[in-house]
């Protein structure tokens, strides 16, 4: 495996991204570090799905003067598919850091365990 | 009116700090620290009893989350490393990078490549698949970033009696202390601003001739605007852009979008009957609705974006 370490480096790159930001949304007990982890999920997979759509020695996808075979081009669906997915990550991370002031201004702290216990203390 | 109201929130602030500044805290911080008598019954409680009688007073020694111990750590430690090994071996069994076979060179992707021009009149296909082909997705998506500004708003915004004072405080705090003098910053702002802005507009009104498009374009928009809040006062860009404009021009803009869309969809997706003209692909004005369409998208997500940045920093719009 290790060999073929640079073909695929691209690939392995954005495994290792998502599994930093996995681990750090498992690891961290603060709050802000939980949605930096969450982002950088979302940009491991935009590398590995825009990554896929690229193919060596071909045009960016618009059209050139007279050019119309398909196999002059990179696929321009993955594209297409990534700009949806970071529209919505920009989303839920907005989402996310609301909540998350919404919790500090609550009970003056980012780490998730004593929010927990704040409110475990509070009775609901 | 401006004046008044920011008077208002200045005497509001001054009535704040009267009243012991951070009163509410010291008061929630009370009632955190008074004991709560166990409730009896429960038997999920019988299994914290023991870690709460451990810590009676919290403001000493906090209860050991078990989040701190070795063996949560340990186990989330195997688990990232399994998901990792586990995914890297996948990637290890797909096609190298740049390689002709990649697994999404499909018929789908030919079809774009050989249909984009005649069809939608775009030069650009990416554009042309995702506000014609997959317009409605495209609609879904600009929907999500408007739910998405919505839902902060009315978090940050929904408060209590008593916290509404201190937000409508804190408030005035931030206009009365932001820089008002920055001279680099309003140097700098006042040359790169308009270029900016520009350029944004650029973006968009080409998208789908050259790379770039809504998204993008909206997006260096917004940063403009941010610029612009950044390094002048409040008032100053309150001059021209407000909660009001935000209001109007993301409605409306999604409205519009909706409309177009729906038409194009009630009279034929595949451009069957749609009156629509796509004029010659390549020139400024060509591609039916693209252009439109780009220009609304846009608006959207410099709204959005501008809208997100105002609300994390003033906690208002």
């Amino acid at each position: 495996m290790l060999g073929r370490v640079f073909t695929h480096l691209d690939g392995l790159t954005a495994v290792a991204l998502f599994g930093i930001g996995f681990a750090l949304l498992l690891l961290d007990k603060n709050l802000m570090k939980k949605i930096i982890g969450f982002s950088m999920m979302d940009s491991g997979i935009y590398l590995f799905l825009a990554s896929y759509g690229y193919i060596e020695g071909r045009l960016a996808p618009i059209y050139a003067e007279g050019i119309s075979d398909p196999a002059a081009y990179v696929n321009p669906l993955p594209a297409g598919l990534v700009l949806t997915g970071i529209v919505v990550g920009v989303s839920v991370t907005a989402v996310m850091l609301g909540l998350t002031v919404r919790l500090y201004e609550r009970y003056h702290s980012l780490d998730i365990d004593e929010i927990a216990e704040k409110i475990r203390r509070e009775g609901k | 009116m401006m004046k008044k109201q920011k008077n208002d929130r200045f005497a509001s602030f001054l009535d704040w700090l009267e009243n012991g500044g951070n009163a509410l805290d010291e008061e929630m911080q009370d009632a955190l620290r008074e004991e709560e008598p166990e409730a009896p019954g429960k038997q999920k409680r019988e299994k914290k009893k023991k870690s709460s009688d451990k810590t009676a007073d919290i403001a000493k020694k906090p209860r050991k989350a078990y989040a701190d111990s070795w063996w949560y750590r340990l186990l989330a430690f195997a688990v990232a490393a399994a998901l990792i090994w586990l995914l890297m071996e996948a990637v290890d069994r797909m096609p190298r990078f740049g390689a002709a076979d990649t697994l999404m060179d499909s018929e789908l992707t030919e079809f774009y490549v050989e249909h984009t021009k005649e069809e939608t009149g775009a030069m650009n296909i990416v554009t042309g698949i995702i506000l014609n082909y997959r317009g409605f997705d495209t609609l879904g998506e600009t929907h999500v970033l408007f739910i998405a500004v919505c839902t902060v708003l009315l978090m940050l915004s929904i408060y209590g009696e008593q916290d509404e004072k201190k937000r409508l405080a804190q408030g005035a705090l931030e206009r009365y202390f932001e820089p008002h003098h920055d001279v680099i910053l309003q140097s700098a702002a006042r040359l790169l601003t308009p270029l900016i802005l520009i350029f944004g507009l650029y973006i968009i009104a080409n998208g789908h001739l050259s790379p770039g498009g809504g998204f993008s374009g909206g997006a260096v928009l917004g940063a403009g605007l941010i610029l612009y809040q950044n390094a002048f006062e409040y008032r100053k860009i309150e001059k021209f852009f407000t909660y009001k404009t935000f209001k109007w021009v993301s409605v409306c803009s999604l409205l519009f979008y909706s409309l177009a869309k729906g038409y194009h969809f009630f009279t034929g997706a595949n451009h069957l009957d749609s009156h629509i003209s796509i004029g010659t692909p390549g020139n400024i004005l060509s591609g039916g609705l693209l252009l439109p369409l780009n220009f609304v998208v846009g608006c959207v997500v410099a709204c959005t974006m501008y809208a997100l940045f105002t609300m994390f920093r003033k906690g208002e719009f």
